[in-house]
C-alpha cells in the first residue's frame, strides 16, 4: 500500500519512483515523480489483474457450489496481495539501483527520522484492508454454510450408535467401547428420512434392530425419492487406515457417491484418531475427531471423480488413507445406490494393509506403528486405479 | 595468521571468552560459565550443530519425496523424521541461537556488565544440551523417535504402539518440558535484566529496537509457556500413567490439547520472529547510513504483536470443530496481526530510502529477509481467511508459508546478525566473499525450495505424506532440488565460520561505523563490558548523519579503543 501512500509526499530532487517515498514534503509536488508513481501503480493494477486470472490454473477443478466463492475470496487476495508486493518489491529494487553508497563513499544518507503523515498512511491503509477482506470473508463463510452442529460422544461405540452404525469394529478404545461392538443398534432406514436424524440420540432410542457384520440391506424402497431434497446424513467413518461411506438406507462404500448439484449432509465419527475429510476440488475439508459427532453440509456442482484425502496427520500410513469422490447425475447416483444393495459386503482394497502385509514380509522393519484396523467391510469397493481429475 | 605477538587491551585478555591468540581458549566452552558472552557462543556453536542435523533430516525427507511412492524409507521412518526436522529446527536450533544472540547482544546494548543472574543463566544453558542429548536418544530407543508430528496431538501421540515406558514420545515429551523450563528461566532472566539494568540516560525511548523486541518476546514466553508445559506434562501423563485428559473414553477431549499447544505455538513463532524484527532493525540503519524511521512507532508495534499474538491460535483450529462465531473471532484478531507488522515492513524500508546502502552480507540478508517476510505476510493473511484456510489448511500451502516465515525469513535474520556481529564478539572478520556466496546460494535456494510448495498445497497436497499423487510430482522435484541447494549453501557458510575464527583478519571495534554501545567496546568485548566506567546515554538510537554524539563524553570512549 506504500505505493498509493506515496505520492502526496513523493517530492524532491531526484524522480520518486513507483512506489511510497518517504522523503522531505517539499512545498511544490515533483511532476516527473507523479507521473512515475502513477505509472507504476498503473502497471501494479494491471499486474495483479493478470496474476488474478491465473488463478484457476493452480486450482483442482471446481466440484462444489462452495469452490467458486472460495477461489473468488482467494483471487482477490492473490490481487491484493500482488499489488503490495510489487509496491514494496519495488522501493527494494529502486534502493539497490540508486541509493548504492559509492565504494569509498563513508558518508551518512538524509537523516529522515520520521514522517507523521506516512506513518499513520500505512496504518489505516492495511488496517482497512484487512477488516475488508475479514468482512468479505464472513459473508462467504455465511453463504457456504458448511459447518453443522457437534455432539460430544464418550468414544467411538457411542459415537457410532449416536449416528445408528452397527457393526463396526472398534480399535483403540476403551475396553468397555470393544465389549459394545454388535449390541450397538442399526438405524431402521425409514427414521432416517431428510430432515431428521439431527438429535442421535433420539435414532438410537428409537431403533431397536439388531445387526452383525454380515447383514446385508433388507430395505428395497429408496430412502429418499425427492431429488432436490438433502441426500443423508451420509455417515463418514475415518480410520487407521481407511475411509467408509455409510448411507441412509445402510448401503456402505470404500467410494463416497454423490449425486450432483443436490446438497448433502455427513455425520463424521472417527474410530480412533484425528483425522480430516479433505476434497480439494470442494474446496472442503473437516477435521475428524474422536470424542466428537461432526456434522458437515456441502453440494457437489460438477459431474467427475475427485481425491479425498486425510488431512491431519494420523500415523504411520496416513499418506496411503485416500479414496475417491464419485460425483454423478442423478440417475447414475440411484442406479449405483441400486447396485450396491444387491452387493454383499466385501473388504475393500486397502493401501494400508497393503503397505503393512509387505512390511511384515520385510521382517516388520521400521519404527513402530499401531497395525492398520482391517480394510472395511463394503458394499462397495475402492478402485484403486481409476482415473481421478483433482 | 600473524607471527608478531598480538597486543590485546588489557581488559580484554582477562575476559573469560575467547579471545583469539589468548591461551585456552576452547576450555571456558565446556564449563559452567557464567559469562553472558561465554553462553551466548555456547548457546550459537552448539544450535549451529542441530542446524545441521535437522537440516540432514530435512535433505532425506527431500530425498523421499522426490518421487511419488514412498521408496527410500518406510513410511514410519519418514514420519519419526519429519516429527524430529520440525522438533530440532524449532527448539535445538531457532529457540537456542536467538536465546545466543538475547546473550551476546543484550548487555552490551544497554551498558550491563552482565546478566542479571548469572548462574540461572548457565543453568538454563545447561538444560539445552541435557534436553537435547534427551532428544537425540529417541532415535536409539525401541520403536523409533516420537512420530506424531512436533504437534503430538493426541489420541495418535498417544497411542504407543510398543507398549513401552520409555518411547520416543515419551522422550520427545520430556525434551520439550526441560526446553520450556530452561526457556522460562532464560526469560525471567533477559526481561530482568532489559527491565533493571540499564545504562545511566537510557530511557525506554533511547534502547535499541533489538531490546524492545527481545523484551517483548521474552514476555511472550512468560505468558505462554507455562501453558504448552502444562499441556506436556498431561499429555506425559496420558501416555505414561493411564489419565484421560484427552481421551474422550475417559472423559477427556483432544481439542483441549489443540487449545494448551497452539495457545503458546503460535505466539512461539512471535517468539522467534520478533527478536529477527530486531536484527532487521539494527541492521538496516547502519547499513543505510540512516536513522531508523519511525523508531517510536517501531518500537511499541513490537507490543502491539505481543498482545495480538496472545489472541489469535484458534486460527490453527479453523476446521477442529470450531464454532462459526470463533472462528470469525480469531480470523479478525489474526489479521489484525498485519498493522503492526505492516508498521515495521514499511519503516525498513522507508529506512533503506535515499540512503546510501552498504551491500555487505549481512544487509543483503536483512533486505533478502524482508523480502521473504512480505511474501509470508501476504500468504498469511490468505491462510487466516477462514474459507481459504478451509481449502489449503494442513496443505503444502501451509509447509511453504512457514518455511518462508521460519527459514526465509527468521533464519535469514539470524544469518544477517551472524554477519553483522561475528566481529564484535570472536574479534575476527568473517570474508565478504564467502559470505555472498553463501546468501546468492541462500536465497535461490529458498525461493526453488518454498515457492513450489505453495502451488502443490493449493492442488490440494496434504503435508506430512511419505507418498502422494503424481500429479504433485513437479513441484516435489523442483522443492527437493532447492533443498540440496540448500545443504550445499552451508559448505561456504561454515567454511567461512572456521576459518574465520581460526585465521580471519583482526576486527577493529567498530568494522561498519555503527552507533550503538556495544560498537564503544573492544572486539571482542572484556568480561564485564564497560565495567565501572558506564557510559551516561545522552541521544536515542540510530543517529546516522544527524551529528550528536550517543553518549557523554564519546569521544573519550572512541579514544580508548584506539589505544587498545
Amino acid at each position: 500500500m506504500s505505493a498509493s501512500g506515496s505520492t502526496a509526499s513523493g517530492s524532491g530532487p531526484s524522480p520518486a519512483p513507483g512506489s511510497g517515498s518517504p522523503g522531505r514534503g517539499g512545498p511544490g509536488i515533483d511532476r516527473g515523480a507523479v507521473l512515475l508513481v502513477t505509472l507504476g501503480v498503473g502497471l501494479a493494477l494491471l499486474a495483479s489483474r493478470w496474476l488474478m486470472a491465473q488463478v484457476p490454473r493452480w486450482l483442482p477443478p471446481q466440484a462444489s457450489t462452495a469452490a467458486p466463492l472460495v477461489d473468488d475470496l482467494f483471487a482477490l487476495e492473490v490481487g491484493i496481495g500482488c499489488f503490495l508486493l510489487l509496491g514494496c518489491t519495488a522501493v527494494i529494487a529502486w534502493t539497490l539501483l540508486f541509493d548504492r553508497a559509492d565504494k569509498y563513499d563513508r558518508d551518512d544518507g538524509e537523516p529522515i527520522e520520521g514522517n507523521l503523515k506516512l506513518e499513520i498512511t500505512w496504518t489505516v491503509i492495511p488496517l482497512v484492508v484487512v477488516l475488508l477482506i475479514a468482512a468479505q470473508a464472513i459473508r462467504v463463510n455465511g453463504q457456504l454454510a458448511s459447518l453443522g452442529g457437534k455432539v460430544r460422544v464418550a468414544g467411538a461405540a457411542e459415537a457410532l450408535r449416536l449416528v445408528g452404525v452397527a457393526g463396526l469394529a472398534v480399535s483403540g478404545g476403551a475396553p468397555d467401547a470393544q465389549a459394545d461392538v454388535g449390541r450397538a443398534p442399526v438405524v431402521a432406514p425409514s427414521t432416517l428420512m431428510p430432515g431428521q436424524g439431527a438429535s442421535g440420540e433420539a435414532i438410537s432410542r428409537s431403533s431397536n434392530r439388531r445387526a452383525s457384520t454380515t447383514t446385508t440391506i433388507t430395505s428395497t424402497n429408496p430412502v429418499v425419492t425427492d431429488r432436490a431434497a438433502e441426500l443423508g446424513p451420509v455417515v463418514v467413518i475415518a480410520r487407521q487406515w481407511s475411509w467408509e461411506f455409510v448411507y441412509p438406507d445402510g448401503v456402505r462404500s470404500a467410494e463416497l457417491h454423490l449425486p450432483v448439484n443436490r446438497p448433502v449432509r455427513f455425520r463424521l465419527v472417527s474410530l480412533d484418531v484425528l483425522h480430516a475429510m479433505s476434497i480439494p476440488a470442494f474446496r472442503l475439508r473437516q477435521d475428524v475427531v474422536p470424542g466428537s459427532v461432526i456434522d458437515y453440509r456441502l453440494t457437489p456442482s460438477r459431474e467427475g471423480r475427485y481425491r479425498l484425502r486425510d488431512s491431519l496427520f494420523s500415523g504411520a500410513y496416513f499418506a496411503s488413507n485416500q479414496t475417491d469422490v464419485v460425483v454423478e447425475s442423478a440417475e447414475a447416483f440411484e442406479r449405483w445406490l441400486q447396485a450396491a444393495r444387491r452387493s454383499p459386503l466385501a473388504p475393500s482394497p486397502n493401501a494400508a494393509a497393503d503397505l503393512w502385509s509387505q512390511r511384515q514380509e520385510r521382517g516388520n522393519r521400521g519404527w513402530a506403528t499401531v497395525p492398520p484396523a482391517p480394510p472395511p467391510l463394503v458394499n462397495v469397493p475402492l478402485d484403486p486405479n481409476a482415473a481421478h481429475e483433482g | 595468521m600473524t607471527t608478531t605477538p598480538i597486543t590485546f587491551d588489557p581488559r580484554a585478555l582477562r575476559a573469560p571468552h575467547p579471545v583469539p591468540g589468548a591461551p585456552d581458549n576452547w576450555r571456558r566452552f565446556f564449563t559452567f560459565n557464567t559469562d553472558a558472552k561465554v553462553i551466548g557462543i555456547q548457546y550459537i556453536a552448539l544450535s549451529l550443530l542441530f542446524l545441521l542435523v535437522g537440516g540432514l533430516l530435512a535433505m532425506i525427507m527431500r530425498g523421499e519425496l522426490i518421487t511419488p511412492p514412498a521408496d527410500l524409507v518406510d513410511p514410519s521412518v519418514y514420519n519419526g523424521l519429519y516429527t524430529m526436522h520440525g522438533t530440532v529446527m524449532l527448539f535445538l536450533f531457532l529457540f537456542p541461537i536467538l536465546n545466543g544472540f538475547n546473550n551476546l547482544l543484550i548487555p552490551p546494548m544497554i551498558g550491563a556488565p552482565d546478566m542479571a543472574f548469572p548462574r540461572l543463566n548457565a543453568l538454563a544453558f545447561w538444560m539445552f544440551p541435557v534436553f537435547g542429548v534427551v532428544l537425540m536418544a529417541s532415535f536409539l530407543v525401541p520403536g523409533g523417535p516420537a512420530s506424531s508430528g512436533w504437534w503430538a496431538y493426541p489420541p495418535l501421540s498417544t497411542q504407543n504402539p510398543l507398549g513401552l515406558l520409555i518411547n520416543g514420545q515419551f522422550l520427545w515429551i520430556l525434551a520439550v518440558a526441560i526446553s520450556g523450563v530452561s526457556s522460562i528461566l532464560g526469560a525471567v532472566n533477559f526481561c530482568t535484566t532489559i527491565i533493571r539494568m540499564r545504562a545511566p540516560g537510557m530511557g525506554w525511548f533511547r534502547m535499541p529496537i533489538f531490546c524492545w523486541t527481545a523484551l517483548a518476546a521474552q514476555t511472550i514466553q512468560l505468558a505462554g509457556l507455562p501453558v504448552l508445559t502444562a499441556g506436556a506434562v498431561m499429555l506425559l501423563f496420558d501416555l505414561s500413567f493411564g489419565t484421560s485428559f484427552f481421551q474422550p473414553e475417559g472423559g477427556g477431549d483432544p481439542m483441549l490439547y489443540q487449545h494448551f499447544f497452539w495457545f503458546y505455538s503460535h505466539p512461539a513463532v512471535y517468539v522467534m520472529v520478533l527478536p529477527v524484527f530486531g536484527f532487521f532493525s539494527e541492521i538496516f540503519p547502519v547499513y543505510s547510513r540512516k536513522p531508523l524511521f519511525g523508531y517510536h512507532v517501531v518500537a511499541i508495534a513490537s507490543f502491539g504483536i505481543v498482545f495480538l499474538s496472545l489472541i489469535v491460535w484458534v486460527h490453527h483450529m479453523f476446521t477442529s470443530g470450531t464454532p462459526q462465531w470463533m472462528r470469525h473471532v480469531f480470523m479478525v484478531t489474526t489479521m489484525l496481526i498485519a498493522v503492526p507488522t505492516g508498521i515495521k515492513v514499511f519503516a525498513w524500508l522507508a529506512t533503506l530510502w535515499r540512503g546510501k546502502l552498504w551491500l555487505t552480507t549481512a544487509m543483503l540478508f536483512a533486505m533478502g529477509g524482508v523480502f521473504n517476510f512480505i511474501f509470508a505476510g501476504i500468504t498469511g493473511i490468505m491462510l487466516a481467511t477462514v474459507p481459504v484456510d478451509v481449502h489449503v489448511g494442513n496443505t503444502y500451502f501451509v509447509v511453504g508459508h512457514f518455511h518462508t516465515v521460519i527459514f526465509s525469513t527468521i533464519t535469514f535474520g539470524v544469518y544477517a546478525a551472524i554477519y553483522h556481529w561475528f566481529a564484535k564478539f570472536t574479534g575476527r572478520m568473517l570474508y565478504e566473499g564467502l559470505g555472498k556466496v553463501h546468501f546468492v546460494l541462500t536465497f535461490v535456494g529458498a525461493q526453488l525450495n518454498f515457492l513450489p510448495m505453495h502451488w502443490a498445497g493449493l492442488m490440494g497436497m496434504p503435508r506430512r505424506v511419505a507418498s502422494y499423487d503424481p500429479e504433485f510430482a513437479l513441484a516435489n522435484v523442483l522443492a527437493s532440488l532447492g533443498a540440496f541447494l540448500l545443504g550445499v549453501a552451508m559448505i561456504p557458510f561454515l567454511l567461512n565460520l572456521v576459518s574465520s575464527w581460526v585465521r580471519g583478519a583482526r576486527a577493529p571495534a567498530n568494522p561498519w561505523q555503527a552507533i550503538g554501545l556495544e560498537w564503544l567496546l573492544p572486539s571482542p568485548p572484556p568480561a564485564e563490558n564497560f565495567e565501572h566506567d558506564v557510559p551516561t546515554v545522552i541521544s536515542g538510537p540510530y543517529g546516522y548523519g544527524l551529528g550528536h554524539p550517543l553518549v557523554a563524553d564519546q569521544e573519550r570512549y572512541e579514544a580508548r579503543l584506539k589505544e587498545g
